[in-house]
Parts: structure tokens; sequence; C-alpha cells
């Protein structure tokens, strides 16, 4: 039955986080930015680790879609995931960044992961102090190309010795170094096995042989820890590997699919990031030009309408469009349906069309959008990752070509 | 809860839909454009599937069916892409039925709704739009002024479906200032004095579908002609039902033309590979169906907020206006996909560019 309204009891928790974003997080929106790596958010990080703490962690990690015993079961957690980021992305998308949670590492342990595993390292994430989880896959030399990854794990006695350099790691420094998290690092096992060799490890926080090198000075988003990490001979107990160890010679195996598959419950909450930071904008640029006397005239005959309204109209439409997209993508997976070719889309179309957006709001807003007196240059500077992380707009665009055409990557790349 | 999975009944429909549209709109629809004549038996043939005016109750003899404009929005995409000139022939009585079932008088009810339960096609048609450049429904130029017990109806309409053969035309018309508010329907009969029906227009796209201009001069008619009598209409909630069901319309009408590119760029090849396998090509396409799902979500969103009893003028609104933008772009890359070959009227993405431009100009063709 088609029903674009949530339950009460979502709506009631998402209300709750709209006031976190709203208390602890709009208000140093702009010094976190400004300052960069300087200024730890630390109000919103503490008041933020206790009500994940309390909630059992309900965004803490996307659910994967896997249908439970043949059966249509019909979960919220991937559709609660999307409505709490979206909400937090609205508030600072630098600062949900900076959210203590398990993010995409936790998502990989919770697909691919064995109940030790998790017990290992998402249990952590219920108690103490906050503590953060990352995943290490790009290197300098390749970025959505994931199978050629350099870095190199090599199994000595009961230990994977880990050796490269990973770059883009989103919360790297405060998983590994600032606090008591881990990081999931792609690494080959076999360079000849193509991407067949290549597997997940989870390395601890502080593990000797791993040490942050940098973190990066972005365009937005600078509040976001964005690290380099090394790997020299750095050490890991061999049942930290995610999925299995097998490397088959033809196809791919368990293990990369599995890590692959990640991406599929990941892209709608990066999709929903984006449209959190879009629908700030729009909203911003709505409040401030009705106060300038500028009121979109809703159904007239679209010719009388100005450009300005248009536009206005359009942003709004936009926002809609990308959020219901992601919906969509999130409920698959919340009834255990495959949703590749879904989360693909709404990942390319928030991406792309919240960038629109908030350029537009910089238009809009005359000189005064190109000021650093209002939010909105900060909001277009924040819009642009979610149009490249977890997979650039033209990346999502080769995916749900293959999805459309029944295509391997060899076949469209 | 969230949920995007049609019931059971909705599932039937779409499917009875799909058939027609899959046995009897594409087949034809290629000579029905060339010869701009509907195939000779269509609405009759059509008109037996009762997949327009479905939520007449009962006691009109209608089949009852929940009125829905979610359930609308999906028989329409259908229907769109099937054929658009028949679609829209075929769904004319809705644009009366349904504004008198919502707030037509009883006797109104008793004629209208009957009229449109019968087993012949009913000849009855609604007239808004107006041959301007910047048409608006909350100002238009056709105006009903009070005389005595009457209303006296000066105006020109355009873009009248099935205008031809009608004997009696729903005339929307404004009865004050402007604003939904002063927007009301009158019925006028086709031998009216002051009435004159144009010869069938000829339009750029949907050319099997006759449509006239109707013209109005000083045309009197009674009290009793006005839909709903002294309460009228909410103009407005009209609006939002029949741009709910224009974009469900262009939804089928882009959907058709992406499928049509999948199935070609897979065929096609150029030095050897299929151009599916290009990535100039298979953006193109991924493009097509990224923008089509976005706006479908849309239109059932606007739609469903109508099943809710919510005006939903913004939300219609914004889907006319983001589906006008998509089906355009839509039908225009499908002609590209096609390169030259997309240009020969054997082919039928030109056709579908051509009705695909349309919808950014129409408004008021069709309603769930």
């Amino acid at each position: 039955m088609i029903n674009f309204q949530h339950g009460d009891s979502l709506n009631n928790l998402a209300a709750a986080v709209e006031q976190i974003a709203r208390d602890h997080m709009r208000p140093f929106t702009r010094a976190v930015d400004e300052k960069e790596h300087e200024l730890n958010p630390d109000s919103y990080i503490n008041t933020m680790y206790e009500v994940l703490k309390m909630t059992g962690g309900a965004m803490n990690s996307p659910v994967m879609g896997a249908k439970e015993g043949g059966e249509k079961k019909r979960r919220t957690g991937n559709i609660t995931s999307v409505v709490f980021i979206e909400k937090m992305a609205w508030g600072d998308c630098g600062m949900y960044l900076a959210t203590p949670m398990p993010l995409l590492g936790g998502a990989a342990v919770g697909s691919a992961g064995t109940p030790e595993q998790k017990q290992k390292f998402l249990a952590r994430f219920r108690e103490g102090k906050p503590k953060w989880a990352a995943m290490a896959i790009t290197e300098p030399g390749m970025g959505s190309d994931s199978g050629a990854v350099t870095t190199t794990a090599t199994l000595e006695g009961d230990e994977w010795v880990i050796n490269g350099e990973k770059i883009f790691v989103t919360a790297g420094k405060r998983a590994v170094e600032d606090s008591e998290g881990f990081v999931v690092v792609w690494a080959s096992v076999d360079r000849k096995a193509g991407r067949a060799g290549i597997k997940a490890f989870l390395v601890d926080h502080h593990t000797p042989g791993m040490k942050v090198a940098k973190l990066e000075h972005k365009h937005g988003i600078r509040c976001s820890d964005t690290a380099v990490l090394v790997f020299e001979n750095c050490r890991i107990p061999k049942e930290n590997l995610l999925g299995s160890a097998d490397v088959k010679p033809t196809g791919d195996s368990k293990g990369f699919k599995g890590a692959m598959a990640t991406f599929d419950a990941t892209r709608p909450p990066v999709a929903a990031s984006a449209v959190g930071v879009g629908r700030a904008a729009a909203e911003y640029t709505s409040e401030y030009l009705a106060k300038q006397g500028v009121a979109p005239r809703y159904g007239i005959g679209r010719n009388k309408l100005t450009a300005v309204e248009k536009d206005l109209m359009m942003m709004e439409a936009k926002v809609k469009a990308s959020w219901l997209l992601t919906l969509k993508a999130a409920w698959m997976s919340d009834i255990g349906e495959p949703n590749n070719l879904e989360a693909s889309i709404c990942k390319c179309k928030s991406g792309r069309d919240m960038v629109w957006v908030c350029q537009k709001a910089v238009e809009l807003l005359g000189s005064e959008g190109y000021s650093r007196k209002h939010l909105v240059e900060k909001w277009m500077r924040d819009s642009k990752i979610g149009d490249i992380y977890e997979g650039t707009q033209q990346i999502q665009k080769l995916v749900v070509a293959r999805r459309i055409f029944g295509y391997s990557r060899e076949q469209l790349a | 809860m969230f949920d995007l999975e049609p019931s059971e009944d909705q599932k039937l429909m779409v499917q009875t839909a799909r058939e027609l549209a899959k046995n009897e709109m594409d087949p034809a629809a290629h000579d029905a454009d060339e010869a701009a004549k509907l195939p000779a038996d269509f609405l009759k043939k059509s008109w037996e599937l009762g997949l327009a005016c479905a939520a007449i109750p009962e006691k009109y003899n209608g089949a009852s069916m929940e009125r829905s404009a979610v359930t609308g929005a999906m028989i329409l995409e259908e229907l769109g892409a099937g054929d658009l000139s028949m679609a829209i022939a075929m769904l004319a009585p809705s644009l009366v039925a349904y504004p008198v079932l919502d707030y037509g008088t009883d006797l109104q009810k008793e004629i209208v709704l009957r009229a449109c339960t019968g087993s012949e096609f009913p000849k009855l048609t609604a007239a808004l739009m107006e041959p301007v450049y910047d048409f608006d429904p909350t100002a238009l130029r056709t105006t009903a002024i009070r005389s005595g017990t009457n209303y006296v109806l000066n105006g020109v309409k355009t873009l009248v479906p099935n205008g031809s053969t009608a004997d009696s035309f729903l005339v929307y018309a404004r009865v004050g200032g402007t604003g939904f508010d002063n927007v009301q329907a009158f019925f006028v009969q086709r031998t009216v004095p002051g009435v004159t029906v144009s010869e069938k227009e000829k339009n750029m796209g949907i050319n099997a579908l006759d449509t006239v201009t109707l013209t109005l001069e000083n045309v009197g008619v009674a009290p009793d002609t006005r839909v709903g009598g002294a309460k009228g209409i909410d103009f407005e909630r009209i609006m939002s039902y029949s741009r709910v069901a224009q974009s469900a319309l262009a939804l089928g009408v882009a959907r058709k033309a992406y499928e049509h590119s999948v199935t070609y760029a897979m065929e096609r090849k150029t030095w050897g590979q299929p151009i599916a396998t290009r990535q100039a090509i298979a953006f193109m396409i991924a493009d097509m169906r990224i923008e089509l799902d976005a706006a479908r979500l849309l239109v059932w969103e606007a739609a469903w907020h109508l099943d809710k009893g919510r005006k939903a003028t913004k939300e219609s609104y914004l889907a006319k206006m983001v589906v006008d933008e998509m089906v355009l772009k839509v039908t225009d890359d499908s002609v590209m996909v096609m390169g030259g070959h997309g240009f020969i009227r054997e082919n039928p993405v030109e056709r579908w560019l051509r009705n695909g431009r349309g919808f950014a100009t129409f408004d008021g063709l069709a309603m769930v």
C-alpha cells in the first residue's frame, strides 16, 4: 500500500535528532568550518555519543538487505538510518561525519563480519567514551577502481602483516588515534589474483605499524578529519580478516563482493547526507527571500513565474525528488529486495542535484550569498563532497547503466 | 510506514491498462498519428474496459472502485506508454465525470454519471486552456458574468479533446477576480447560440487526438448548468488532480522512450560493439532512468496527498514542473540515441518527442 508517511515512533525519534541538529550542530557550524582541524566539536560529540548509546545505536550501521530464510520481512533500520542522517547533515555535514559511530567501517563488519568480530568491534560503541570506525580503501594511485589496491597483507604465522598507504580515510584519525575505534583496511593477499585477492582487514586503534601521516585540508566538510594512513609492517591477528580467505582465480571472491555489497547499504545514507545539506540551503534561501518579499506562486500559469520563483521551486522539487529516491532505496533494503540499482540512482541524483541546489542558493542571495556572513557558501562547499565520495556521480552512472543493460564491469567500464 | 508496494487491486488495474497499451495502443500509434485519426474502434474497445471513470459509485451503475489519485497515476502511466493521443481521448469523459462526482448537484450527478457508465462512449468533454502564451488557470480570460438569473459566457478555449464530436462541454470560466476561488465550471451545449466549434486543430503532436478551439460569444446559460450549483467547485483541487493525471501520462511517454532506447542501444553496434557499451550512450540512458524514477515518486507523492484529502497544490505543481522537463529531455535523448534513424518517422521516438514537448504547455487535459 503506497504510503509516504513514516510511523509515529520514527517521527518522534526524528524530531529528537532534529533538536540535536538545531541545538548542538547549527550554532557551531561556522566555527568548525573556519577552524578546520583545530576545533573539535566536543559538546556535539559527547552529546551524540550518549544519545547513540541510549538508542542502542539505531543509526550505527545500515542493515544489509538479505532475505531472512527466504521470507520477506519488513525491517526499519535502513529508513531510520537515512532519516537520522538527513537531519544531522542538515545541522552540519562535517559534524555528522565526525559523529562517534561505526560509519562505513561498522557497515562492513555488520554485513560481512562473524558473530565474534561483531562482538569484538561493534559492542564497544555501546559503552565508554566516544569512538569512531573508518574505512580505508582509496590509495594515492586508485579511487573507484577498488580492484587496483596495492596495499598488501601477508600471512606470517598467526598474523597478517599490512604494508601500504591509504588516503581519504574519513574519521581516520579519530578512529585510530583519538579513540578506541578501528579501521577496515582493504589490502591484497595476492597481487596476481587481481580483485579476487583483495580482502578487508580489521585494524584496531593504536596498532603499532599504523600511523596517521597527514590530515587533508578540504573544500568543505572541514571539521571531518580526512586522514592519510600509512601501514609499515603493521601486524594484526589472523582472525581480523573480514570474510573468507579464499582466493579464487576465476571470478570474484566472496570477500571482495561482500565488501562491494556494503556500498549498496551505504550509498543511501550518503545520499541522505547530501539531501540534508541541500535542504538546509533550500530552506535558508526560501526564508531569506521571503523576508525580501519573494513568495513563490504555486499553481499559477508557469509562464507568469519570475526566474527567481522558478529557481526556488526547482530547488524545492529537486530536494524532494532526491529524498524520495533515497527513501525508496532504503525501503528496498528494509523489505529485503536487492537495491544495487536504486542505491546508485539515489546517490547519483542527490549528489549531483544538491550541488546544483546549493550553487543556486549562493546565486539567489546575490552578493550576500557569496559572503561568509551566511551559510549558503559553506553549504555549497559541503554539498560538493556528496557528488564525490562513496563513488562519484559518474561511477554511479556506470553502476546504473550496467544494471540496466545487465552488463559486467568488463562490458561497460 | 513508508511503503511503495502497490496494492493487489492496483496491480490488477495496471495490468489491464498495460495490456490495452501493448495490444491496442502502441501497435496502432504510428498509423493513427500519420492519419491524424484514432483507430476506428478504439474508443469503443477501451471504453468497455472501464478504466476511465472507474470510481463512479454503484448507485449510478458505476464500477465503484476506490477514488484514488495514486491508482489513477499508475493506470495513466501505462496508457501514456501506449499512446498519448489515444489515452487523452479515452479519458476525456473523466474530465467531466470526476468534477461532477466530487461537486455536482444530485441532478447533475444523475445525468452525467449515468452517461459515463453506459455502454456508449460519452460525448462529454471539458474546456480549460486558452490560446495565450501566459495561460493561467488562476486568471482565466474566459468569463461568466451574472445577468439576471443566468450567466453569460465569453472567451476562447483551445485544445479541447474530442471536441469535434462532443455534445456538451464543461467550460471553466472566471466569475470574479483572480485566484482559484473565482473559477467555476458550466455545462455548455454545442447547439447553444454563440458557441462556435472549430475544425480539428492541427498540432505538433498528439495528431490522432481530435482537439478543437471553442469560441463563446455572449453564451447565456442557466444557473443549473453551473457544477455544484451555488456552492460550486473546488477548482484548486480539480487542478491538482489534473496535474497529477497529466504528469502520469508524461511518465508513460518517457518510460516508453527510455525502454526503446535501452533495447536499441543493446542491438545497434558501432565498431563491432553495442553502443550501450559506450559511456556516451550508457550515461545518457542511465540519466533517463534516474530522472524517470525521481519524477515518478514526485507524482505518486502528490497523488498520495490528494488521496489523504489534501489540496496538494504545491506538490502537484512541482511534480508537473519536474515531469514536463524530464519528459522533454528523455524523449529528446531517445532521438539522439538513435541518431539519424531517430529523425525518421518510421521510428516512434520522434513522435514521442513531439508528444513529450506538449506537456509543458498542457493543463487540464486529463483527470484522475
